[in-house]
């Protein structure tokens, strides 16, 4: 049982940080009907950005929870930098050429990304220092809950709840649910839409690097290379819960970590990326609108 | 009366809880031109999508009478390009060509129901497939020649004026041979010119005997190319007749026609 | 352009741009030694590179803006402008020069140079080859097949597992390599050609990592991520030869085939078959309603994209002797897609321009090398971004057999 408990929290954390890369693949989605394909790799850099404050903060020997905040606040500055300055340079040109055209585009600028991180700094996998300590509260079911995962729960919906009310209530996510719903009809009553999507990216991709720190902190370890495979799983999660809508994200990703978690406990750990690509055909497959999507018909 | 060549019979179709076609009769026969007409979202392109094949109807028949064949045959449930193959080609309300080929090439494409090469045959280029290539390039080039668009040949696509581009999209669709032609809103967006070359390129090709089933808004053309016509609102039909019982049909004129009789 | 405006434009985005890349260009920390380096000078080479290529890159989309102003004469002019390498072919006295000539130095080349210059050479052959094939399944059908390397993996571990279980040889692996890498598509194809465009490129890049995590995984089937080793190179009537000859053989074979795919894909190109990629390619539901069976079309496409790489997996794992799963990743798969986009969707000469320069490039300018994966990755946004068409873009053809028919006609 206590096993169980332990896989099914595993699930859940790592499906909170599946969920908060997915939710920046799905609002882009739905704002631009683009695939960002380079969203996993601003999570690689909320990462890395993260690595490089704490170490310094940690050499100038500030205190813990500052060193968490700090950090965490560069991440996000910076991932939300990069998002914005990609749309700027490889999106926005694109705004009227094929999907495809701006696919490949992202493709190329996921590339880009990734060596650009690998020249600039190593491609070793680097040591990442644990930013979360071990709560003495959590003393007592730490064999089977970590501290890491809870505070990765805990800042997950957190986030959540903040981007709900943003979305529902301002006028900022009024205006991103007009754009998504006729970006033409948005322009028409007077939505600057080429604002909209800089703050989606924006958006998104602060989620991501709050993601990649929290991975990175978890785990212990980072690389360049982390976000092409966190991007395609965060993908697959916005896929499964429907992409282009918020609250499916969010399932979707709970979905994937709980599956992911019991399948790699249950079955077998070498097949654990295989588990994950092929719920992703399956699902694209069979239900390609998602659990929560509509379904697009082409219109004659 | 001629053997109804297209005949429906009870199309309905339902969109969740919309009924966009109720139990919708239809008939065309060999060599007619016959319109169908309605006010906006009256359910016209919806039919033409349903007989086409690109939408599910959920009740009602539709045949196709072939004189070749000389046999009945169901378009209910085939793909597009099945009922493409059966022998109804389509135009679109938007047009819809492929913008980066040339002129001659969209025409071409529409060969291809007609033709069978296949992979060897690009291949090895036997004998067989030299001759229908050529077969394909005369055709097309006839086609092209009748409609009026010989000069455009080479032009790619996307670069023709608007009102060519529409003929193109005829030309295209009468490259399969079709039993039937579906025009949905040929002159949409034409200016007084180029609707009237227009009716005269429709009456050319129904000379030949060419059947046609048309959607238009143009009142004018509609009263002076159909032989029969008739009328759609809300997905029902209201009316069906020659034009002139059509001028004269008081639920005609109340639910559509009225102001622009007049006018 | 270098008005005072432009350059506070500029000055600007170089300015942002050293913000951008501080943390990660700038500072470099070890977190074991605890030792913080900060390299300025990087912070500088930014500034200036991001200044000057801020304006390329506005002169280059107000290029760009302008001609899709001005679209119906610009195109005429592009055409002559641009395709002096089209006109050239076009005219069959140039054509047998240029393509004599080409074939001369293709053939005397590994007697001219050493076996390592033949070598890097086959591999630029099998890349154009690799090119091709992804060029008929992306650049005509307009299907993105992200996971194209997955079935030149499965041409590679066939040759390869085939040697090793039951002793079979190049020859008859070859064609068993390449249908099976076309039945791999044809059973990946039938229920995943149904999906959008952009789900497509996920769901075949899922794929293809599937199928090199199971390669590596599996390990009493495919020997695990040490790969297979020792497998023979290509035999000829069975006569031994040296290293050095053996590679010049693989060579010519690869010439060959090369020259055979060329061959293939003009004539497909120029088909009934290749009309309706196009066509499907430009519009869906209007090629559907001109009567072309949209599954059977695509499918075509994909199963003989693949069909071609299980081929060139097959020399593949002849040349090398040796595979392992590290050699079928992603990015085998970007660095062809990159070689389609950068020579031109859609243009044989395009892809094969494109893999030269991509492969002999970096392969010639090693301090380059380095820098490859990123030049790809900036080549397929800039391409996309300037010239969605390909340094070669393909062109209509204009029916020269028309000339024929027309005098038929008139």
């Amino acid at each position: 049982m206590d096993y169980f408990i332990e896989l099914l929290f595993s699930g859940l954390s790592r499906g909170a940080i599946y969920a908060l890369i997915a939710l920046g693949y799905t609002m882009v989605y739905g704002i631009i009907g683009l695939i960002n394909f380079a969203h996993g790799e601003i999570y690689m850099i909320g990462a890395f950005t993260s690595f490089i404050i704490a170490t310094i903060l940690t050499i100038l020997g500030f205190p813990a929870l500052a060193i968490i905040v700090l950090a965490g606040l560069a991440a996000v500055i910076w991932s939300a930098s990069y998002g914005y300055t990609i749309e700027k340079i490889a999106y926005k040109p694109l705004r009227h050429a094929p999907r495809l055209s701006a696919l490949i585009s992202a493709i190329g600028m996921s590339m880009f990304l990734q060596n650009y991180v690998l020249l600039a700094q190593t491609s070793d996998f680097l040591p990442f220092p644990q930013l979360i300590p071990d709560f003495a509260f959590m003393e007592p079911i730490a064999h089977i809950v970590g501290s890491s995962d809870m505070v990765i729960l805990v800042v997950t919906t957190v986030v959540m709840i903040c981007l709900t009310i943003l979305i529902k209530y301002t006028r900022i996510g009024k205006a991103m649910r007009a754009t998504s719903q006729d970006r033409t009809m948005a322009m028409l009553v007077g939505i600057n839409v080429n604002r909209i999507i800089s703050v989606t990216f924006i958006i998104g991709s602060s989620l991501a690097a709050i993601g990649g720190m929290l991975v990175a902190s978890h785990i212990g370890q980072i690389n360049f290379y982390i976000g092409f495979i966190a991007g395609i799983k965060a993908f697959t999660a916005a896929v499964l819960g429907g992409i282009g809508s918020i609250p499916g994200a969010v399932l979707g990703s709970v979905v994937l970590g709980l599956t992911e978690s019991f399948a790699t406990g249950y079955i077998s750990s070498d097949y654990e990326d295989v588990f994950a690509f092929s719920l992703l055909v399956l699902i694209l497959i069979f239900k390609p609108s998602g659990i929560l999507g509509k379904v697009d018909t082409q219109k004659v | 009366m001629h053997q109804p060549i297209l005949q429906v019979a009870g199309l309905t179709m339902d969109f969740g809880g919309i009924r966009a076609l109720n139990n919708l009769d239809l008939d065309v026969s060999e060599g007619e031109i016959v319109a169908l007409i309605g006010p906006n979202g009256a359910g016209k392109t919806t039919f033409f999508n349903c007989v086409t094949g690109i939408y599910k109807p959920t009740k009602g028949s539709i045949d196709l009478f072939h004189k070749k064949k000389n046999r009945q045959i169901s378009l209910l449930g085939m793909k597009p390009n099945q009922v493409t193959e059966q022998g109804l080609a389509r135009t679109f309300q938007n047009i819809r060509l492929f913008s980066q080929m040339t002129v001659l090439e969209n025409v071409m494409i529409g060969r291809h129901c007609r033709t069978k090469a296949f992979i060897l045959g690009a291949l090895l280029r036997d004998k067989k497939t030299m001759q229908e290539e050529d077969e394909i390039i005369q055709t097309s080039h006839e086609i092209l020649t009748k409609i009026g668009l010989q000069r455009y040949e080479n032009e790619i696509a996307k670069n023709l004026p608007y009102g060519a581009q529409r003929r193109l999209e005829i030309a295209r669709a009468l490259a399969t041979e079709p039993v039937l032609l579906l025009l949905d809103e040929p002159a949409a967006g034409m200016n007084p010119q180029e609707t009237i070359e227009l009716v005269n390129l429709i009456q050319e090709i129904a000379s030949e005997g060419q059947s046609i089933l048309l959607i238009e808004h143009d009142m004018k053309l509609v009263m002076s190319l159909s032989e029969r016509i008739f009328v759609m609102d809300y997905g029902k039909k209201i009316a069906q007749g020659t034009p002139e019982e059509i001028r004269n049909n008081p639920a005609v004129i109340k639910a559509y026609l009225g102001e622009e009789v007049d006018a | 352009m270098f008005t005072l405006q432009e350059i506070k434009r500029s000055l600007l985005v170089s300015i942002w741009f050293v913000f951008l890349t501080f943390p990660l260009m700038v500072i470099r920390v070890d977190s074991i030694e605890k030792t913080v380096q900060w390299r300025w000078m990087n912070m500088v080479y930014v500034a200036i590179g991001s200044f000057l290529l801020s304006f390329v890159f506005r002169y280059m989309l107000q290029r760009k803006e302008m001609k899709s102003d001005d679209n119906g004469d610009d195109d005429k002019k592009d055409k002559t402008g641009r395709s002096f390498i089209h006109q050239g072919l076009a005219d069959p006295r140039y054509r047998n020069i240029i393509l004599g000539s080409l074939l001369a130095v293709a053939l005397i080349f590994p007697h001219v140079f050493s076996t390592y210059q033949t070598s890097i050479m086959t591999t630029a052959l099998m890349y154009v080859v690799l090119g091709l094939g992804l060029n008929i399944v992306v650049g005509l059908a307009g299907l993105l097949d992200l996971g194209y390397v997955a079935f030149y993996a499965v041409g590679a571990y066939t040759y390869a597992l085939l040697y090793h279980f039951f002793g079979l040889g190049f020859w008859v692996a070859l064609p068993i390599g390449g249908l099976l890498a076309a039945a791999f598509g044809i059973l990946l194809g039938i229920p995943v050609l149904r999906l959008r465009g952009d789900y497509l490129a996920i769901v075949t890049l899922g794929f293809g990592e599937i199928i090199r995590l199971v390669m590596e995984n599996w390990g009493e089937f495919s020997q695990g991520p040490s790969g297979v080793s020792n497998i023979p190179r290509p035999s000829f009537l069975g006569i031994d030869m040296s290293l050095d000859t053996a590679l010049i053989y693989t060579y010519y074979l690869m010439l060959l085939f090369v020259i055979f795919t060329i061959f293939f894909v003009n004539r497909l190109q120029d088909s009934r078959l290749g009309r309706a990629w196009i066509a499907l390619r430009e519009d869906e539901i209007a090629c559907q309603a001109m009567g072309i069976d949209k599954m059977k079309t695509k499918l075509v496409a994909f199963s003989l994209g693949a069909f071609w790489a299980g081929i060139v997996g097959v020399i593949f794992a002849a040349k090398t002797t040796f595979i392992s799963p590290r050699s079928f990743t992603f990015i085998e798969s970007a660095i062809i897609l990159s070689i389609v986009v950068l020579g031109g969707m859609g243009s044989i000469i395009g892809v094969i321009i494109g893999a030269f320069i991509l492969i002999l490039l970096p392969e010639y300018l090693r301090a380059l090398s380095e820098y490859r994966m990123l030049a790809f990755g900036a080549i397929l946004v800039c391409m996309m971004v300037f010239r969605p068409q390909g340094i070669i873009g393909s062109i209509r053809r204009t029916y020269t057999y028309k000339k024929q028919t027309d005098g038929e006609v008139s």
